[in-house]
C-alpha cells in the first residue's frame, strides 16, 4: 500500500505527500538555521537598525525595544537562538509541532514590523516592494501548513521522543 | 502499519526500521555544518585577502585621552547667533530654555536621546565669564547660557554671571578671559582674531578664516608673533572616517588619485541661508554700526543682518562657507596645500531675493605638483546628494561618516585578484563605519545604509560624540598642554586664501593662480 500512516492511526499520506512535507520542513529549517547562525557568527549583529527601521501601527514598539539596551539585549539573544533551535527542531523532526508555532511568531514579528503596504517606506534593502503579501507570510503560512500536515512523528525524532504522542 | 506493529511500539521496543525512520534527516545536519563552514572559509580568506592586499587596520582605534587636569581656562564668545549657540553647546554650555525643550521632547519620545547625551557630554573644565553680541536678545540669551554650566534647566537659578560687553574690543581686554570663541559673520573674524592675538587671547575662530585676501597675511602673522593657539571651526577634523581615510591614502590603496569631487546640495530656506528675522529686532535692540565694521556701509536691514551670508559685504558666499568644508576635509586627507589655479562659473539661479552671492557655483582648483584636480560643485536649491569621491586609478573613495572603497574595474594593482574574482568591483573592497567594533571588507548592504544616512555618528571610546565638542576639546587642551591643533593657522591660512581663489575666479570670470613663491593670489 502506498500510505504511510503515522503509529497513531491519524492521517495517512501518500510517499509523495510526505515527501514534499518533510522536503518542506527541512527547508525552512535549514533557512532558519542558516539566518540564527550568521547573527551569532557575527559579533556586530544587532536588530537595532532594523527595529528602528519599523513602520506601521507597531512601529513605536519595536522602536521602543530598540531603544531600550536591555530589552534589546534580550531580542538579540532571543531572536538568534531561536532561530537556530527553531532550525535544528525542523530539520531533525524534533519538537517539530512547537517549533512551527516558534517560527511562526517570529515570522509574524518580523512580518508585523515592516509589513508590506502601500505607503510604507524601509530602509533594510529588499529585492523589490511587494504588495501585502511578502516571503515572510508565506513562510509563516508554509509553517502553519506544516503545522497541521506535521511529519515529525513519521519521519524525525518526534517518532522516537514522542512515540506516545497522538498527532 | 498493523495493530500489533502499533502495540510493540507502545511498549518501547522500537525496530531498526524505526529507527532509520526517526534519523532520516539528521543527516541534513551534517550537509548544513559541511556548507556552512566551506562558506565561513571563503568569507575569512576574501576578507583576510583583501586586508591583506590593503594593509589597513582593522580597528576602529580613535580614542579619546583623559582630559589634562589643569586650572580651569576662562573663555569668552563673540557672536552668539545660530553657530554661537551650538559651539556653547558643545563647550558644555546650554540655554536653559534648550535643556526644557530637549528634557520634554525625551519625555515625549523615549526614542530622542538629546537629553541624555548631552548630560553625558564630557565637562571640559571652562567657564565662560565674557559675552559680545550686537542683537540684545542674543547676548541676553548668551548671559544666561553662561550662566548654566550645570546644564539645566529653566527652573533652576543662574549658577554664574557672565558680564556683557558691547564691544569685542572691551571684551578681548578683559583680564578674565583667557580665550574666545569667534562666531561672528564673516567680515569680523579677521579683526577681532587680529585683537585678540594682540591681546594674547587664544582664538577658536569660526569657517572661513577671514573675509578678505589681505587679513589672511596679516591673522597668520599676527597669530605666529603672539604664540596664542588657534583653531580654525572645520570640525570635520575629528570625524573618524576622514582620518581612517588619510590612512587609507597613505597606504596607497587608491594608486594614483587624479581626480577629487566635492559637493554640497541643499534645498530649503534655512540651507540656503535664508534665517527667520527676530521679531524684536530693531534699530534699537541691534548695534548696526558695529555690525557693519570693515563691511561698505549700507542703511540698515534686518535681512541683511540676519541672513548676511547672502551678501558679499559680509559673507564670503558659498566659497567660504561650504566650499571651505570640503577643501580642508580633502587637506586634511591628502595635504593638497594651496591649489596652483582655480577656475569658478556659477550664478543666481534661484534665489531671486536680492542676493549677491551665487546660489549654484562650481569651482575647479588644479594641482599640477601633485597631478591632480578638485572639482567643488554646489546648488542651494537642490537636495539630490552627491557624495565626497577620490578617484583613483586603482580604487575610488566614497566618504562621508563612512567611507567606502570600491577597486576600478581596470585597475592594475587589483587586476588579478578581480580576474581570480576574489575582489569584486561592484562592491566595496573596503568599509568603515564608525561606532562597530571593527572595520570589514565584507560590509552587509543595511549597515551600509544606516551609516550613509548619518544614523550612525563619530564614536570615541564606543560612545557617540559630537565633532565640534571635539574639536573645542583639542583646543582647550592645546592651551592647557602646549602643542598644535589639526585645523591651525598654517591650515586656516591654505583654506582661507584657497577659498579666496574660487571667489576672485568667480567674481571676475578668469583663471586665478597662486604665486607659491611670492604667496601672492595673481
Amino acid at each position: 500500500m502506498n500510505i504511510l500512516r503515522a503509529r497513531s492511526g491519524a492521517v495517512a499520506y501518500s510517499k509523495s505527500q510526505l515527501f514534499f512535507l518533510v522536503i518542506l520542513r527541512v527547508s525552512i529549517g535549514w533557512h532558519f538555521l542558516y539566518e540564527g547562525i550568521t547573527k551569532l557568527m557575527n559579533p556586530d549583529w544587532t536588530s537595532y537598525g532594523y527595529l528602528l527601521d519599523s513602520g506601521w501601527i507597531f512601529e513605536g514598539v519595536f522602536q521602543a525595544m530598540a531603544n531600550n539596551p536591555a530589552v534589546l539585549g534580550v531580542v538579540d539573544f532571543a531572536n538568534a537562538w531561536g532561530l537556530v533551535l527553531i532550525g535544528v527542531s525542523l530539520i531533525l523532526g524534533l519538537f517539530s509541532r512547537p517549533a512551527a508555532i516558534g517560527g511562526i511568531i517570529l515570522l509574524a514579528l518580523y512580518y508585523l514590523s515592516h509589513p508590506p503596504f502601500t505607503g510604507l517606506e524601509y530602509a533594510v534593502p529588499s529585492e523589490g516592494k511587494y504588495l501585502w503579501i511578502d516571503k515572510n507570510l508565506i513562510e509563516m503560512l508554509a509553517l502553519a501548513v506544516l503545522y497541521v500536515f506535521p511529519t515529525g512523528l513519521r519521519l524525525g525524532l518526534d517518532r522516537f521522543f514522542l512515540r506516545n504522542n497522538k498527532y | 502499519m498493523s495493530e500489533k506493529n502499533n502495540d510493540k511500539l507502545s511498549q518501547g521496543r522500537f525496530s531498526r526500521r524505526e529507527l532509520l525512520k526517526s534519523l532520516a534527516t539528521v543527516p541534513v545536519l551534517g550537509a548544513f555544518a559541511y556548507a556552512q563552514l566551506r562558506k565561513t572559509r571563503y568569507d575569512r580568506i576574501l576578507n583576510s585577502s583583501i586586508l591583506d592586499e590593503l594593509g589597513i587596520s582593522q580597528k576602529s582605534d580613535q580614542k579619546i585621552r583623559p582630559l589634562s587636569k589643569g586650572k580651569k581656562l576662562r573663555l569668552g564668545i563673540i557672536g552668539y547667533g545660530g553657530r554661537g549657540k551650538y559651539l556653547l553647546r558643545a563647550a558644555g554650555f546650554a540655554e536653559p530654555k534648550w535643556i526644557d525643550s530637549v528634557k520634554e521632547a525625551a519625555m515625549n519620545n523615549s526614542a530622542d536621546k538629546r537629553y541624555e547625551e548631552y548630560l553625558e557630554q564630557e565637562d571640559l573644565n571652562i567657564e565662560l565669564n565674557a559675552v559680545c553680541d550686537i542683537f540684545d536678545i542674543n547676548a541676553e540669551k548668551a548671559l544666561a547660557t553662561a550662566g548654566n554650566p550645570g546644564r539645566k534647566g529653566s527652573d533652576s537659578k543662574p549658577e554664574h554671571e557672565a558680564k556683557r560687553y558691547k564691544t569685542y574690543r572691551e571684551l578681548l581686554a578683559a583680564d578674565d578671559i583667557d580665550a574666545v570663541i569667534i562666531a561672528t559673520p564673516d567680515h569680523w573674524h579677521a579683526p577681532i582674531t587680529l585683537e585678540a592675538a594682540r591681546n594674547g587671547k587664544h582664538v577658536y575662530c569660526e569657517k572661513p578664516m577671514t573675509w578678505t585676501v589681505p587679513e589672511t597675511y596679516a591673522v597668520r602673522e599676527e597669530v605666529k608673533k603672539s604664540g596664542i593657539v588657534f583653531q580654525l571651526g572645520h570640525q570635520g577634523r575629528q570625524t573618524e572616517s576622514y582620518i581612517k581615510a588619510r590612512e587609507a591614502i597613505a597606504r596607497n590603496i587608491l594608486g594614483k588619485v587624479n581626480l577629487i569631487e566635492v559637493t554640497t546640495n541643499r534645498n530649503s530656506p534655512n540651507g540656503a541661508w535664508v534665517y527667520d528675522i527676530h521679531p524684536e529686532a530693531s534699530m534699537k535692540t541691534i548695534d548696526w554700526k558695529q555690525f557693519i565694521g570693515p563691511a561698505p556701509w549700507h542703511e540698515f536691514s534686518k535681512e541683511r543682518f540676519f541672513r548676511w551670508r547672502c551678501w558679499w559685504d559680509y559673507s564670503t558666499g558659498l566659497s567660504g562657507d561650504l566650499l571651505t568644508h570640503e577643501y580642508d576635509a580633502m587637506n586634511q586627507i591628502l595635504d593638497l596645500g594651496i591649489p596652483k589655479y582655480a577656475s569658478s562659473s556659477g550664478g543666481i539661479y534661484y534665489f531671486k531675493d536680492g542676493r549677491t552671492v551665487p546660489d549654484v557655483l562650481q569651482t575647479v582648483f588644479e594641482f599640477p605638483d601633485k597631478e591632480l584636480s578638485m572639482l567643488y560643485s554646489a546648488t542651494l536649491a537642490s537636495s539630490n546628494s552627491r557624495g565626497k569621491v577620490i578617484m583613483g586609478h586603482d580604487a575610488s573613495m566614497e566618504l562621508s561618516n563612512t567611507l567606502i572603497i570600491k577597486a576600478d574595474r581596470d585597475s592594475t594593482r587589483y587586476g588579478d585578484k578581480i580576474k581570480e574574482k576574489i575582489i569584486d568591483p561592484s562592491r566595496p573592497i573596503f568599509s568603515f563605519i564608525p561606532g562597530r567594533k571593527k572595520v570589514d571588507a565584507v560590509t552587509s548592504a543595511t549597515e551600509q545604509y544606516f551609516a550613509g544616512r548619518g544614523l550612525l555618528y563619530t564614536y570615541r571610546n564606543g560612545r557617540r560624540v559630537d565633532t565640534s565638542h571635539l574639536h573645542i576639546r583639542e583646543w582647550l587642551e592645546a592651551i592647557r598642554n602646549g602643542g598644535q591643533t589639526s585645523c591651525n593657522i598654517d591650515r586656516g591660512f591654505e583654506e582661507a586664501i584657497t577659498a579666496h581663489m574660487g571667489t576672485i575666479a568667480y567674481k571676475e570670470g578668469r583663471r586665478v593662480e597662486w604665486d607659491a613663491e611670492n604667496e601672492k593670489i595673481i
